[in-house]
């Protein structure tokens, strides 16, 4: 809880920062707030506590998705900072628009009250709908703002339908009163929970990304500046994603026979969708935008077996995919910004100009495609260890044949890293950037080779 | 604590290695190559030949929530599959001497960080923990052969990987799902999952899933279609590494991971793996004697020499058994010098086409005893080491199926023909302009080949040396198997 409002407070002086000539001292100030969230955040840790009337509770599930949350921004800051030098005048303004959608995330792992997810979900989203556009100048940025922003108020409608429609079913907000609702679920009201149910799943599956309502995601990716399109498929996804588990766990554990053909139904689909799209991309940055739909799929894999490993295996994959998907984007944005391109070729020789940038993205790449020593391939292993326990191989199979799919289009970069020649100079990277690559690697062989420092958390 | 100390030794070598800057990486990485060789001849010292159990067993936690532990040790058959890496690593090292690649220190770091995931493979005695070492395994020679092959390395080698790692999910898939067959709080440990009591109807499915797996590593027929074009383009001493020691790594997997875990999976679909693998040895067998690249030859006369292991690997017999163990050795030892000789040769003369040679005898009389003894042993001559293995893989299969036995008995025959006729239109008839300034080995290049013709005649004269070894440990697997 004092994470949610040091990041308020924090939101709102770094405003006023603005108002200073240099804006060499924002980056800095915003990283040591957020390190003070963090801390704050961990201190909550074994300390469940709830706030506003049973809105919303900081227990363990809360604060291990806070500091995943946490962490990733701290981690994606440094390689906005080009953006200090650059004419635009609105730095704080972005930052602070960063701290505000933190808190909105924090809600929406914390909520205890179907009000409380909502208001987290606007919070975080309209904030993100700015950042989105923050590069006025680009007629694509525009357009990915406009696309965010139309698709994203729309679900959240959806969203407030299908809470009203539950409120009409069970007489409440309340997680627990629904819960209750939904086990002793009565005949007459049956359809009225179901539909609200399904009209929220709808909702959140668009703000994870996942099938079929995916397809803002690759053009509203594309267009977004790279800081922002990282935090966007890195924290946003988390939140959403524990949000998701959370609704369906602590809400609708007792339809779980009725919701359960329409979740796997939604893993398969975007499992199939977001790999075979990456598949036919030539931008790394649009292939990084189906990774992501696909990376949305594995973890709904969590959601549908739904047991006492389901979510440590979530939490462990959110942190595991967040880290190397940040070291993505931050090498990402460094090629592009060089060479203009965010194409494959652009990676072309990478391995040779820059052995440093190479090196982090390979073992991004690995990670994501799920390959041992790396964080990803524990993340993939919790999650359909998780999955077997239910008995559902089937479904594990769907996700093999994807995973192998997936070390297609990862080593498309490698490839082009190593094996081709140099398609420009070497690309300088300051020193903050690379010591947070090094600690973004350092982080994902520790998660691959001592999962155990990480697992067993929740 | 010798294991751990096996399998750590070369992945912080190639860290030191990766210090190295230039040619001088190579001589530090042989140097830890000959240490290791020194680690391993002390295992085999202190190894107690009479005990079938696994020695020098390290146990420690390493995943507790999950019941995941770092637990590796060697039995006979691991210490076999041991010493069989340490022994080829430094030669394959040595046989790279006198090449200068670009980035030497990444080159020699990733052959030793190898080796860590070979010596693991062969030593883990936990799921999980095999599924680690063999992907590590995997990753180096991907970027071996990616990054210091041929032309069409890229496409090759993607290939490759694609496939090794789609048949490795299944693996991991098979492993998942037994890991939660385990009773109570679960556990990957090897010992456990050879407990399991399985239905025939589970053991079905999962022994194609862990045959899928080792099948692409070996290559039995139909998996085999990324092997040749993979020897082909990978630099000799990737193509050393992945015939002389990783496709072991399959075979290993088939000894250690399927047989006794779904035995009843096995009794089902033997014949048909054995069916294909016999497939394997004709096939092979055929298209190498269509060859006009003597590399592309000897990667095909890989294929069946490694269906002739598979088959036997699938009868079950005490003999088969010992043959795979042998003939494992034996393959490893004559396909790395048959390559390093092609390498040679190729190094010499600019090419591998066959009929763009001859007379080389005349000018390298060294060089001709050492390619004749090796190839002797690969095609199995009595007194060689090929001979023992491939007697006791053949007695193996016979035993299952006489009929089966005679076809496959066709590898002899047929790689006599390939071979000698390589040798032949290689070796002997009149120098032409490409072979006239061939000059005999070097002293490198010997001391490479010296120690793997005297490892042809050890084991072709005195195989119980290694035999002794396997026996109580092949012994032990046939009780589990036949429990």
């Amino acid at each position: 809880m004092t994470s949610l409002i040091l990041l308020s407070i924090f939101g709102i002086v770094n405003l006023f920062l603005g108002f200073m000539k240099s804006k060499k001292v924002l980056m800095p100030m915003v990283m040591l707030f957020l390190a003070v969230s963090l801390g704050a955040t961990l201190l909550d840790w074994n300390n469940p506590q709830t706030y506003f009337n049973n809105m919303f509770t900081m227990d363990n599930f809360a604060v291990g998705f806070t500091a995943v949350m946490v962490l990733s921004t701290l981690f994606i800051l440094p390689f906005s900072s080009k953006y200090g030098r650059d004419e635009d005048g609105n730095l704080a303004e972005y930052y602070s628009l960063m701290l505000f959608s933190l808190v909105g995330g924090i809600m929406m792992v914390g909520y205890e009250n179907l009000l409380m997810l909502f208001i987290g979900i606007e919070i975080m989203s309209i904030s993100m709908y700015i950042l989105a556009g923050s590069d006025k100048r680009n007629i694509l940025s525009n357009e990915a703002s406009m696309k965010y922003f139309l698709m994203g108020s729309f679900f959240t409608g959806i969203i407030l339908f299908g809470v009203a429609l539950l409120y009409g079913a069970t007489g409440s907000f309340d997680l627990t009163t629904i819960s209750d609702a939904a086990r002793n679920i009565d005949a007459g009201n049956a359809p009225l929970l179901l539909m609200g149910l399904l009209l929220v799943l709808i909702g959140i599956t668009f703000k994870v990304g996942a099938a079929p309502f995916h397809f803002w995601t690759p053009d509203v990716y594309e267009g977004t500046p790279t800081v922002f399109t990282s935090y966007m498929s890195t924290v946003v996804k988390t939140a959403g994603i524990a949000a998701f588990y959370k609704l369906m766990s602590a809400a609708f554990g007792g339809v779980y026979e009725q919701w359960f053909p329409t979740v796997v139904a939604i893993t398969v689909l975007t499992l199939l969708i977001g790999n075979i799209g990456a598949v036919a991309q030539t931008s790394m940055k649009r292939m990084l935008a189906y990774s992501s739909i696909s990376h949305a799929g594995y973890l709904m894999i969590a959601l549908t077996s739904f047991n006492d490993r389901s979510e440590n295996a979530i939490l462990f994959y959110s942190l595991a995919y967040s880290v190397a998907t940040i070291a993505a984007f931050g090498i990402l944005k460094y090629v592009a910004d060089e060479r203009k391109s965010d194409a494959y070729e652009a990676f072309n020789g990478l391995g040779k100009t820059n052995p440093l940038l190479a090196f982090v993205m390979t073992v991004a790449m690995l990670s994501l495609a799920g390959i041992p020593l790396t964080g990803g391939f524990f993340g993939k292993l919790f999650l359909f260890s998780a999955a077997l326990e239910q008995d559902m191989l089937w479904l594990i199979v769907v996700a093999i044949l994807m995973s192998a799919v997936g070390i297609y289009y990862y080593f498309r970069v490698i490839i082009a890293m190593y094996m081709k020649e140099p398609a420009g100079e070497r690309i300088t990277v300051d020193a903050l950037a690379s010591f947070t690559l090094i600690a973004l690697v350092v982080l994902t062989v520790l998660m691959g080779v001592l999962p155990d420092l990480f697992n067993d958390l929740l | 604590m010798l294991t751990a100390l096996l399998i750590l030794w070369p992945a912080v070598a190639a860290l030191l290695v990766l210090l190295v800057k230039g040619q001088g990486a190579k001589k530090v990485a042989f140097g830890a190559a000959l240490v290791e060789l020194l680690l391993g001849i002390w295992a085999w010292v202190g190894f107690n030949p009479a005990d079938s159990s696994a020695q020098y067993l390290i146990n420690l936690p390493w995943i507790e929530s999950a019941g995941i532990v770092f637990k590796v040790g060697m039995d006979g058959i691991s210490l076999l599959l041991v010493l069989l890496t340490v022994f080829l690593l430094p030669l394959i090292i040595l046989s790279t001497f006198k090449h200068n690649y670009e980035r030497p220190s990444s080159f020699y770091a990733l052959i030793l960080f190898m080796q860590t995931g070979l010596i693991g493979v062969f030593t883990a005695l936990d799921a999980f923990l095999f599924y680690f070492f063999w992907e590590v395994a995997l990753i180096p020679i991907y970027f071996i052969a990616g990054l210091w092959g041929g032309e069409n390395r890229i496409r090759v080698t993607f290939k490759f990987f694609l496939y090794t790692v789609f048949g490795s999910l299944f693996m991991l898939a098979a492993f998942v799902y037994l890991y939660f067959q385990t009773p109570g709080t679960h556990t990957s440990e090897l010992s456990a999952f050879y407990q399991l009591v399985l239905d025939a109807g589970t053991q079905s499915w999962l022994f194609w899933f862990l045959f899928i797996a080792f099948a692409i590593k070996m290559p039995v027929f139909p998996f085999h279609t990324w092997q040749p074009d993979t020897y082909a383009e990978a630099p000799t001493a990737g193509t050393m590494l992945l015939s002389g020691i990783m496709l072991k790594m399959g075979i290993y997997g088939v000894l250690r991971w399927l047989l006794p875990v779904v035995p009843l999976g096995v009794s089902q679909w033997a014949t048909v793996a054995i069916v294909l693998s016999i497939i394997g040895i004709v096939y092979g067998a055929i298209i190498a004697i269509r060859q006009h690249d003597m590399k592309r030859l000897i990667a095909f006369s890989s294929i069946s020499h490694v269906g002739l292991i598979a088959a036997g690997l699938f009868t079950l017999t005490e003999q088969g058994l010992q043959g795979v163990m042998i003939q494992m050795l034996s393959h490893g030892i004559n396909v790395v010098g048959l390559f390093f000789i092609i390498d040679i040769i190729q190094q010499r003369t600019g090419t591998r086409e066959i009929a763009a040679m001859g007379g080389i005898t005349q000018k390298a009389p060294f060089l001709t005893v050492c390619f004749m003894v090796l190839m002797l042993g690969a095609v199995a001559l009595p007194l060689t080491n090929g001979f023992v293995g491939e007697f006791l893989l053949l007695m193996g299969v016979y035993q299952y199926n006489a009929w089966m036995g005679a076809v496959a008995g066709l590898t002899i025959i047929l790689g006599a023909v390939y071979m000698l006729r390589m040798f032949q239109r290689v070796m002997f008839g009149e120098t032409n302009h490409i072979t006239e300034v061939f000059t005999d080995l070097t002293f490198t290049e010997k001391a490479v080949l010296v120690p793997l013709v005297i490892m042809v005649f050890w084991i072709g004269l005195n195989p119980n040396t290694f035999l002794n070894i396997s026996e109580p440990a092949i012994g032990q697997l046939l009780n589990v198997i036949n429990r």
